[in-house]
C-alpha cells in the first residue's frame, strides 16, 4: 500500500499563509476580494484532493502532520464553509465599504487575517504536534480579535476586549495542560522531543500517569473548552458574534469552535487511554458531560431574552457546542457518530444562517429583533433563507440535524436515559425562544420605505440544501467515513 | 525528601521559583502602575534567570537560548513598551483603589493553597521535587488569573495576563526541562503578538470611553444586547 502524498496537505495549509501575507500588500478592494476567493477556492480543492488521497490510502503521518479519518473530515469542512463565507463575503464587505462604515486599509487587513484564520484553523486541524497544535489556536485568537475589532465602534472594541482576555487566560490554563502532557510523557518516552507528539503519545497512552493525566484534562477542558464556548467561560462568545463583521461570526461559530472541539476530544483520547486501568476510567468522558449539559442548559436559557439577532443565533451555537461536547463525553460508537454527524451539519447551518442573518440586518438596518420586521415582504429570498434555516437549526425532520439529534438522543437513552427528558425539553425550549423571535421578522407587514438589498443567497441555498441531503438520506462514503472516525474515536463502529 | 540534601543548583532553583512567587504577589498588590511594571520586569528575570540554572544543570543547550528570549521579552522589551505607553497616555502617577486589599491578597495566598493540593496526586516519589514547582508554578498562573479578576485597570489586567505566562513558562522549564523548541518560539511570538495587541487596544479604549477603567467596558449586556 503506498502512502498518501504529501503535496494536497502542504497546500492546503499553506496556501492560506501565503494568502494572508499576499493579501496584506493588495490595496485595490476589488481585487483583493476575488483573490481571497480564489485561494479559498485553491485550498477547498487541495482539501478535497487529500480526502480522496487519505480515503485511498490511509493517513499521513509526516513532517509533524498528522492525517486521519477525523481531522480531513474536519479539513475538508474548514476549507468548504471558508469558500462559501468567501463567496458571500466580497460582495457584502464591499458594501460595508461602500456604506463608509470601515477604511481601505481596514479592508486589507480584513483579508489578510480572514487567510491568516483559515491557515490558523487549518494547522490546528492537522498538526501532529500539542504544541503547535496550542499556538495555532492562540493564533486563531489573535487574527479574530483583529476581525471582531475591524469596526472600531465603542461596542466592537469592547467585544474584541472582552474576547481577547478570556480566550487568553482559557488558552493559557490549556497551556499548563499541555505541559502537564509532555511532563506525564516524559516519564515514559525516551525522547523527550517525541513527547508532544499525539500519535506517539496515542501509542504509549496506556503507560502515561493516570494521576497527572487527569489534572491535565482538567486544565485542557477549561482552557479548549473556553473557545468551544462552554459555560461558565461563554461570555466572550454572544459579544464576539454581534460585534464582528458577519463573515467572520460565520466562520467563527461554523469553524473555529468546531476546532476547538476537536481539541478537546483528542486529548480525551489520551485522557481515556492513561485512565484505562484506574479506578475510574470516565473521569474525562463525565466532566465533558457535565460541562455540555450545563452549557446546553443556561444557553437554551439565555436565548430567551436576547434582543439582538445575532446574538440570539450565538446563544443557539452554545447550545448545539454543549450537545456535541456531551454526546463526546457520553462515549460509545453510537453517541460519537451522532456528535460526528451534528459537528458537520451544526456548521453547514449556522453559517448559512448567520450569513443570512447579515442580509437581515443590511435590509433593516438594525440587528435589534425589534426592527427587523416582514422580511418575506421585502426581499422573499433573504425570508425564507432565515426560516428554512431557523427551521434546521430548531431540528425540524427533513433537516440533517434532526437525524443527528435524534441519534443523540438515542444513545441517551440507552445508557442514561434520564438525561433524555432534560435534552428533550431543552430543545423544546429553544425550539419556542427562536419560533417566537422570528415569526414577526419573517411574516409580517414591512416598516415602510424598507427595500430589497442586494443579496447572494447562493451560499445560502448550498448549505441548505445540503444539510437536507444529509437529513434525507447520508450518502454511503460519509457514513462509512464517520463510521470509521467513530471507531477511531470510540473503538468500536456502528456499521 | 529532604531539599536540603539536593545540589546547590537545584535548591537555587526553588529559590528562584519562589522569587517569582513573591513577584507575582508583589504584582497583586501594587497599585501605582510604574512600579507594577517594574515588579513584571522582575518577575521576567527572575524566570530568565531560573531557566538558564536549569539549562547548566541538565545541560540542556537548547535552554539557554530560551533564557535569552524570556529575559529579552518579558523582561526588557514588553515591560518597555508598556511603560512608553502608560507614559503617552499621562497614567504615570494614577494610582488604582483596589477594593479590599487584605482580602485580595488573603484569596491570593488560598490560591497557593489550593495548587499544592491540585499537585498532591503527583505523588510518585522521584517526583517530589517537581511537585513543588508544579505546585508554584500553578500558583503563578492562577495569581495571574487572580489579579485580572480583583484589578479594574486595563494596565493591571495585561500585566495579570503576561504574568500567567511565566507561570506557565516556569512550569515548562522547572518541570519538563523546557518544550521543543519549535514551541517554544512559537508560544513567544504569540506572547509578543498580543503585547503589541495589547498595546493597540489601549489606545482604542481611552479613545472609545476616555479611561482605562474596565468598568467602564459595560455596553454589551444580556439585556441590551449590543445598541
Amino acid at each position: 500500500m503506498s502512502a498518501a502524498s504529501f503535496t494536497p496537505l502542504a497546500v492546503t495549509v499553506f496556501t492560506p499563509l501565503v494568502g494572508a501575507l499576499l493579501l496584506a500588500v493588495i490595496p485595490t478592494l476589488g481585487l483583493a476580494g476575488w483573490v481571497n476567493l480564489g485561494l479559498t477556492l485553491l485550498e477547498f480543492a487541495a482539501a478535497l484532493l487529500m480526502a480522496a488521497d487519505v480515503a485511498r490510502h490511509g493517513g499521513i503521518i509526516a513532517h509533524s502532520f498528522h492525517i486521519d479519518a477525523f481531522n480531513v473530515y474536519l479539513v475538508v469542512l474548514t476549507a468548504f464553509v471558508g469558500l462559501t463565507t468567501a463567496i458571500f463575503s466580497r460582495p457584502y464587505m464591499a458594501e460595508v465599504c461602500e456604506q463608509g462604515r470601515i477604511t481601505r486599509r481596514r479592508m486589507q487587513l480584513y483579508h489578510s487575517m480572514f487567510q491568516g484564520f483559515q491557515f490558523t484553523m487549518l494547522l490546528a486541524l492537522t498538526t501532529d504536534n500539542l504544541g503547535v497544535l496550542w499556538v495555532a489556536v492562540e493564533g486563531a485568537t489573535l487574527a479574530t480579535v483583529l476581525l471582531v475589532s475591524l469596526y472600531r465602534t465603542p461596542e466592537s472594541v469592547e467585544a474584541a476586549w472582552k474576547y481577547f482576555i478570556l480566550c487568553g487566560v482559557g488558552i493559557a490554563l490549556a497551556l499548563f495542560g499541555s505541559v502537564l502532557v509532555y511532563f506525564a510523557a516524559q516519564q515514559v518516552l525516551l525522547d523527550p522531543e517525541q513527547g508532544l507528539s499525539w500519535s506517539v503519545l496515542y501509542s504509549h497512552a496506556r503507560e502515561l500517569d493516570p494521576a497527572v493525566m487527569r489534572i491535565a484534562f482538567v486544565f485542557l477542558l477549561v482552557g479548549y473548552g473556553t473557545k468551544v464556548g462552554l459555560v461558565p467561560m461563554h461570555f466572550w462568545l454572544p459579544d464576539a458574534h454581534s460585534e464582528g463583521p458577519t463573515p467572520v461570526s460565520a466562520v467563527l461559530s461554523g469553524l473555529l469552535l468546531n476546532v476547538a472541539l476537536y481539541a478537546v476530544v483528542r486529548f480525551k483520547m489520551l485522557t481515556d487511554g492513561a485512565l484505562a486501568g484506574s479506578a475510574s476510567p470516565d473521569t474525562a468522558g463525565h466532566l465533558m458531560m457535565a460541562f455540555g449539559l450545563v452549557s446546553f442548559g443556561i444557553a437554551v436559557l439565555s436565548l430567551q431574552r436576547q434582543r439582538d439577532i445575532k446574538r440570539m443565533f450565538s446563544y443557539s451555537s452554545i447550545e448545539h457546542m454543549g450537545l456535541m461536547t456531551f454526546a463526546f463525553g457520553m462515549g460509545g460508537a453510537l453517541a460519537t457518530f451522532a456528535a460526528l454527524l451534528h459537528m458537520l451539519v451544526h456548521s453547514l447551518t449556522k453559517s448559512a444562517i448567520f450569513v443570512t442573518v447579515g442580509h437581515a440586518s443590511h435590509i433593516a438596518g438594525t440587528q435589534s429583533i425589534e426592527h427587523i420586521r416582514g422580511l418575506i415582504r421585502t426581499q422573499p429570498a433573504v425570508g425564507w433563507g432565515l426560516l428554512l434555516g431557523v427551521a434546521a437549526i430548531a431540528g425540524f425532520p427533513p433537516f440533517g440535524i434532526f437525524t443527528s439529534e435524534f441519534l443523540v438522543l438515542s444513545a441517551t437513552m440507552q445508557s442514561w436515559p434520564w438525561l433524555t427528558l432534560l435534552l428533550l425539553a431543552g430543545l423544546v425550549i429553544a425550539f419556542a425562544g427562536l419560533f417566537r423571535n422570528l415569526h414577526p421578522m419573517v411574516y409580517g407587514a414591512a416598516p415602510e420605505g424598507q427595500v430589497a438589498v442586494r443579496a447572494n443567497m447562493v451560499p445560502v441555498v448550498i448549505h441548505l440544501l445540503m444539510v437536507l441531503w444529509l437529513g434525507l438520506s447520508i450518502p454511503l462514503f460519509l457514513s462509512r467515513w464517520l463510521d470509521e472516525v467513530t471507531r477511531l474515536i470510540s473503538g468500536g463502529g456502528l456499521l | 525528601m529532604n531539599l536540603a540534601q539536593l545540589p546547590v543548583l537545584e535548591q537555587a532553583i526553588f529559590v528562584l521559583a519562589a522569587l517569582a512567587l513573591l513577584a507575582s504577589f508583589a504584582l497583586l498588590a501594587q497599585t501605582r502602575l510604574t512600579a507594577s511594571i517594574h515588579s513584571f520586569a522582575w518577575q521576567g528575570a527572575v524566570v530568565a534567570l531560573l531557566t538558564a540554572l536549569v539549562a547548566t544543570v541538565g545541560e540542556i543547550h537548547h535552554l539557554y537560548l530560551s533564557a535569552l528570549l524570556t529575559l529579552s521579552l518579558k523582561s526588557l522589551l514588553i515591560p518597555w513598551m508598556l511603560h512608553r505607553l502608560v507614559r503617552r497616555l499621562d497614567m504615570e502617577r494614577e494610582v488604582e483603589t483596589i477594593a479590599h486589599p487584605a482580602l485580595v491578597v488573603l484569596a491570593g495566598a488560598g490560591l497557593v493553597v489550593f495548587s499544592y493540593w491540585v499537585a498532591l496526586p503527583i505523588e510518585r516519589l522521584e517526583l517530589a521535587s517537581t511537585r513543588n514547582i508544579v505546585a508554584v508554578s500553578l500558583s503563578v498562573v492562577l495569581l495571574g488569573l487572580w489579579m485580572m479578576v480583583a484589578r479594574r485597570q486595563v494596565v493591571a489586567q495585561v500585566l495579570g495576563f503576561m504574568s500567567m505566562e511565566n507561570g506557565l513558562f516556569l512550569a515548562a522549564v522547572a518541570s519538563t526541562r523546557g518544550m521543543p523548541l519549535v514551541v517554544e518560539l512559537g508560544v513567544a511570538f504569540d506572547v509578543l503578538v498580543a503585547a503589541v495587541l495589547f498595546g493597540v487596544f489601549f489606545f482604542h479604549i481611552s479613545e472609545s470611553i476616555e479611561s482605562l477603567d474596565v468598568d467602564r467596558l459595560n455596553r454589551l449586556t444580556e439585556d441590551e444586547g449590543g445598541s
